[in-house]
């Protein structure tokens, strides 16, 4: 039997039912827990809290084509907290960008699916990233190019809240409201937690949507697991013109595992067997309700 | 001394020699190459004046970026900017930039082999009057240690245009070192420019004198004084400190037996660590590395700082009779 259950064939048609959608995030829920299984290292809060705006992201909102990953009209995806690239590298996969048997590589030696990503070595990854507070910068850059081209697409930078105690993020956020880039739409994966603990206990970052509209930009806050909410806010990011858009996706680290949810220490550690076992049997679980439309 | 015919110098003691900063050459061609390629972008953090970015910026300003004090975040804009097909320039004061960027350029440039050119200006004790703080001699050692990434010390005006535009024409990483002052330019458009290839400008049998930067003029100089005392000096420019021209190297330390290497940067990290390191595996012999003793500077006139920690045409014809003392007993 495979490792990675090919649960939801992807056509490269933009899924547009929530049910669709969920079952998506389930399929790369489960990726991501065999991964870090097999890779018996990696960081498990951030990619299970985050699956289901990158199953809206990958299925629903960007234009892609995973056969010409450099196709140059497509919209460019930055993953600035690049510790959570299992998503990533999942969502890839089920888009068609390579084998969904690679994903069982993770963090190997010689595989392309490196523990934190790099732009060098996998087709399709916009950015090398693992050191926080720079990919803000790096999707700034990416709009700047954009908007000097006229061109149409789009810039898509995921964060994390931690990385805003990162000086230099804030140095990004101040140049996208300066040259109004209204091109690119950042996500904050607002689930409060850290290495060390809780956000608000390591370094309070209190009212991120209040500070980014202080700093110029359209700020929306969002369960960043309501389907229907998370496209709403991307659309309306897209009708925002004049200024960037923040997306402050309020998750659940951890989501879909019980044991994980919103327990800091399940930031920068990966399931043992038995608790991988636990963790799938919950996720089987919840895809049946899914399926049969609970 | 007799100069190298092929390097087609200008005579180092003509009066007429005119004046110019590596800085000014560096902005120089990059306003020459904005204007035959719309590609070409160019950004910097609050000092474009003083990097010598101002011309681009009133010819370009559709693509100058002012990123305001904020050189961590002008490196990953630029990455960003290289990944979607422009090339861009940036410009700082080399303490920040890339003293302060350092790791954006390693993650974001050098890790994608990102098609960035970082300018850090005012380098090494040539800066003098705004003291230790602004001096930056540690940043060639910073650099030379990334992946992919070209290191580039012009030695004057001339050459600093030239390496602005052999970065322009080789995609990846460049890092190019520029002063502030002003200082004689001594090689001519005809003078040949190859990354990589050191510039031998006057042969000599007796010691060989490595230099890089503003101190290549000072090294001429010195190999004159020297030769009108029966010392025979040759004189290279290692331009490309990234990668030592290794069989110039050694054929200069087989003939010569003795080297002594010159930067305006602390003994430690950069063109001397680099010749070391070339000689140690293609021909190891005694090298006498003059930089900044493993210190910081201090204000005050720029070749003043320079004279009092040794590194001008006096200290190094000082040094070159040491190492022939050295080499008799």
């Amino acid at each position: 039997m495979a490792i990675f259950k090919f649960f939801s064939p992807y056509l490269g048609m933009k899924l547009e039912s929530v049910k669709e959608l969920a079952l998506m995030a389930n399929s790369m829920r489960q990726d991501v827990v065999r991964m870090l299984v097999s890779a018996q290292s990696g960081h498990t809060a951030g990619p299970l809290g985050m699956a289901d705006v990158f199953s809206v992201l990958f299925f629903h909102e960007m234009s892609y084509k995973p056969d010409e990953p450099g196709w140059e009209g497509r919209d460019r995806l930055v993953l600035s907290n690049g510790h959570i690239c299992p998503i990533l590298y999942s969502a890839m996969a089920r888009a068609g960008f390579f084998p969904l048997e690679e994903l069982s590589t993770l963090r190997k030696l010689g595989s392309r699916l490196q523990g934190h990503p790099s732009r060098a070595k996998l087709p399709g990854i916009e950015n090398s990233s693992g050191p926080l507070g720079e990919g803000l910068g790096i999707a700034c850059g990416m709009a700047l190019a954009g908007k000097m081209d006229k061109s149409e697409w789009r810039v898509y930078c995921a964060m994390s809240d931690g990385e805003h105690q990162e000086g230099s993020t804030w140095e990004a956020v101040m140049l996208a409201a300066k040259y109004k880039l209204d091109n690119l739409v950042a996500i904050c994966d607002r689930n409060c937690i850290q290495i060390d603990g809780g956000t608000e206990d390591v370094m309070p970052l209190g009212d991120l949507a209040g500070k980014y509209r202080a700093f110029g930009w359209h700020a929306i806050t969002v369960d960043g697991h309501d389907y229907g909410a998370i496209m709403r806010t991307l659309h309306e990011a897209r009708a925002t013109k004049g200024k960037p858009t923040m997306i402050i996706a309020k998750t659940v680290p951890g989501k879909g595992v019980s044991f994980a949810e919103n327990d800091y220490k399940w930031h920068g550690v990966a399931p043992k067997q038995e608790e991988a076992e636990k963790a799938l049997a919950e996720l089987t679980e919840e895809r049946k309700k899914l399926e049969a439309g609970q | 001394m007799k100069l190298n015919p092929d390097m087609h110098l200008l005579d180092p003691l003509s009066p007429d020699l005119k004046k110019a900063a590596t800085r000014n050459g560096f902005g120089a061609a990059l306003a020459e190459i904005g204007a035959q390629d719309e590609t070409v972008v160019a950004l910097s953090a609050d000092v474009s004046g003083s990097v010598q970015m101002s011309e681009f910026a009133k010819k370009f300003p559709g693509r100058f970026i002012q990123v305001g004090v904020a050189e961590q975040n002008m490196a990953a804009v630029a990455a960003g900017l290289a990944y979607s097909g422009k090339k861009p320039y940036i410009g700082a004061f080399a303490v920040f930039s890339p003293g302060r960027n350092w790791e954006q350029i390693r993650t974001t440039i050098c890790y994608a082999n990102a098609n960035v050119k970082i300018e850090g200006s005012h380098v090494g004790l040539d800066v003098g009057e705004d003291g230790a703080t602004h001096q930056a001699l540690e940043d060639v050692s910073l650099m030379r240690t990334l992946p992919n990434m070209t290191v580039i010390s012009p030695c004057d005006f001339e050459e600093a245009k030239k390496a602005v535009y052999a970065a322009w024409k080789s995609p990846g990483p460049f890092y190019i070192r520029c002063t502030r002052n002003a200082t004689p330019t001594f090689t001519t458009a005809e003078t040949p420019f190859d990354v990589g290839k050191m510039n031998l400008l006057c042969d000599g049998a007796d010691i060989a004198v490595v230099a890089a930067g503003r101190l290549v003029f000072d090294a001429l100089l010195a190999a004159d004084a020297l030769s009108r005392e029966g010392i025979s000096a040759a004189v290279a420019n290692m331009h490309t400190i990234s990668s030592p021209d290794a069989s110039l190297l050694e054929k200069l330390a087989r003939k010569c037996g003795s080297m002594i290497t010159v930067e305006d940067h602390q003994v430690k990290g950069g063109l001397g660590s680099a010749v070391c390191e070339a000689l140690a595996d293609a021909y190891p012999a005694r090298v006498r590395r003059m930089g900044m003793e493993m210190k910081f500077g201090e204000s005050g006139k720029g070749s003043e700082v320079m004279r009092k920690y040794g590194l001008d045409k006096d200290g190094i014809i000082k040094a070159a009779k040491e190492e022939m003392g050295r080499k008799k007993q």
